[in-house]
């Protein structure tokens, strides 16, 4: 059997099972896809925008996200600049509630509908859970938009806590594929996030989960992520390509290819089509502003927009003036409830 | 910190020895790639003094501090 029979008969599978069922496609499957060649990508793009639009329809969830707390982490994930452990040129330092506030509000502003505050640490600690508390209450009374939240491994009592603070939605990334996972981080196990995400899905919040790619892991590994994160069923899934950062262990990993990339994007779509699949870091480096496009029309129907954690995003209105072009409106946030 | 007691060209963005992305000295060794970079992420280096910077990344732009040297802030949302 030739490469390209191949390539053709997972793509039919694919549009018989998941577009046509709505069935997921399953770990072997997605293996398939990801091994897809240049030739087919164009058509394996265009099924997953099919898909996008029958599961999830044409709207982009946008997304701010903030820094409450950065670097200084005592863990060890090998492809973050907030670690302490490395080298990084990144410093520890603390976001005071009125800014927390503005950024809120500027977010807003885009017409995004959720605002996450992420904090670079293993767990909470009571101070952590104060200053988010503050932050929380201070934003809800200021801004009408979704608070969501990312501040590492959880209790079952930080869970409550977190509803009761009115936390829309909850991220905690499975970062990599179980089997690769010890290659990526050393300080904590895999097993450990899923069970806060499976303690976050219980509590009503809702799961956002997802990963990086581009990390070295093998096709195989790859597919291995999208299917573990099917499982959780996860209500949106950010999808990170490594930006290799300086003075970490992956820092000098090359940037993965547009088109390895774009066959992700799609096959996270295939293998998830009923989740919002979010552009997370990375694209700028690894897509560009073409590929960025691609990607909008290959089964991601979420971005961030602005400025990542340390790094910085595109201009908004660049985003927003796509997502305009591509009649692609942003969903708004009374349909988010 | 009270910029306006910072004096221009000692501030930490302002042309100085030190390349503000990589920490290299601007006197030697090629940093086009670092200029370029910067639409990518903040100035994480003083180029007055070299030392890392503690820098705020928020959704519509950037703070930059050195403890010597004062703040550099820079809006990355036209
Ligand atoms: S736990 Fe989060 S902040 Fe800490 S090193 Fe890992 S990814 Fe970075
Ligand atoms: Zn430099
Ligand atoms: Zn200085």
């Amino acid at each position: 059997m030739t490469t390209q029979v191949t390539d053709h008969d997972i793509l039919a599978t694919a549009r018989e099972q998941v577009l046509e069922r709505g069935e997921p496609l399953r770990y072997e499957q997605i293996l398939a896809v990801l091994q897809t060649s240049d030739a087919d990508l164009e058509g394996l793009l265009a099924l997953a925008h099919e898909v996008r639009m029958r599961y999830q329809g044409p709207e982009v969830e946008v997304e701010g996200i903030v820094s409450l707390k950065t670097g200084g982490c005592p863990e060890d994930c090998h492809f973050c600049s907030q670690s302490g452990q490395f080298t990084s040129p990144v410093r520890s330092v603390w976001l005071n509630i009125p800014e927390l506030v503005r950024a809120a509000k500027q977010t807003a502003a885009t017409g995004a509908s959720e605002f996450c505050i992420v904090a670079a640490v293993r767990g909470p600690d009571e101070r952590l859970m104060e200053q988010l508390r503050e932050g929380v209450a201070a934003i809800r009374a200021a801004v009408d938009i979704h608070v969501a939240a990312s501040i590492g491994m959880l209790t079952q009592e930080q869970v409550d806590d977190l509803v009761d603070m009115g936390i829309h939605r909850y991220n905690h990334n499975l970062e990599a594929g179980r089997s690769y996972f010890p290659h990526v981080v050393t300080t904590h196990t895999w097993d450990e996030r899923w069970d806060t995400c499976l303690m976050v899905k219980a509590s009503g919040m809702e799961l956002c989960c997802g990963g990086l790619v581009g990390m070295g892991e093998t096709l195989e590994q790859r597919a291995e992520l999208a299917a573990q994160l099917a499982e959780l069923e996860p209500h949106e899934v950010p999808l990170n390509f490594l930006n290799p950062r300086p003075g970490t262990p992956f820092g000098d990993l090359e940037p993965m290819s547009a088109n390895d990339a774009l066959r992700t994007i799609a096959a996270f779509r295939l293998a998830l089509p009923r989740t919002i699949l979010r552009y997370a870091g990375g694209r700028e480096l690894t897509l560009g502003d073409l590929g960025t496009r691609d990607g909008l029309l290959g089964g991601i129907n979420a971005v961030i927009v602005g400025n990542y954690l340390t790094t910085l995003g595109r201009d908004p209105r660049e985003d927003l003036a796509l997502l305009q072009e591509l009649n692609m409106p942003i969903k708004a946030l009374n349909e988010t409830l | 910190m009270d910029l306006s007691a910072v004096s221009l060209d000692t501030a930490p963005g302002a042309p100085g020895a030190w390349c503000g992305h990589c920490g290299g000295p601007t006197s030697e060794g090629q940093h086009d790639s670092c200029v370029r970079m910067r639409e990518l992420e903040p100035q994480r280096y003083c180029t007055q003094c070299r030392r890392r910077m503690k820098v705020q990344v928020v959704p519509q732009g950037w703070t930059a501090t050195c403890i010597a040297h004062g703040s550099v802030e820079h809006s990355t949302w036209t």
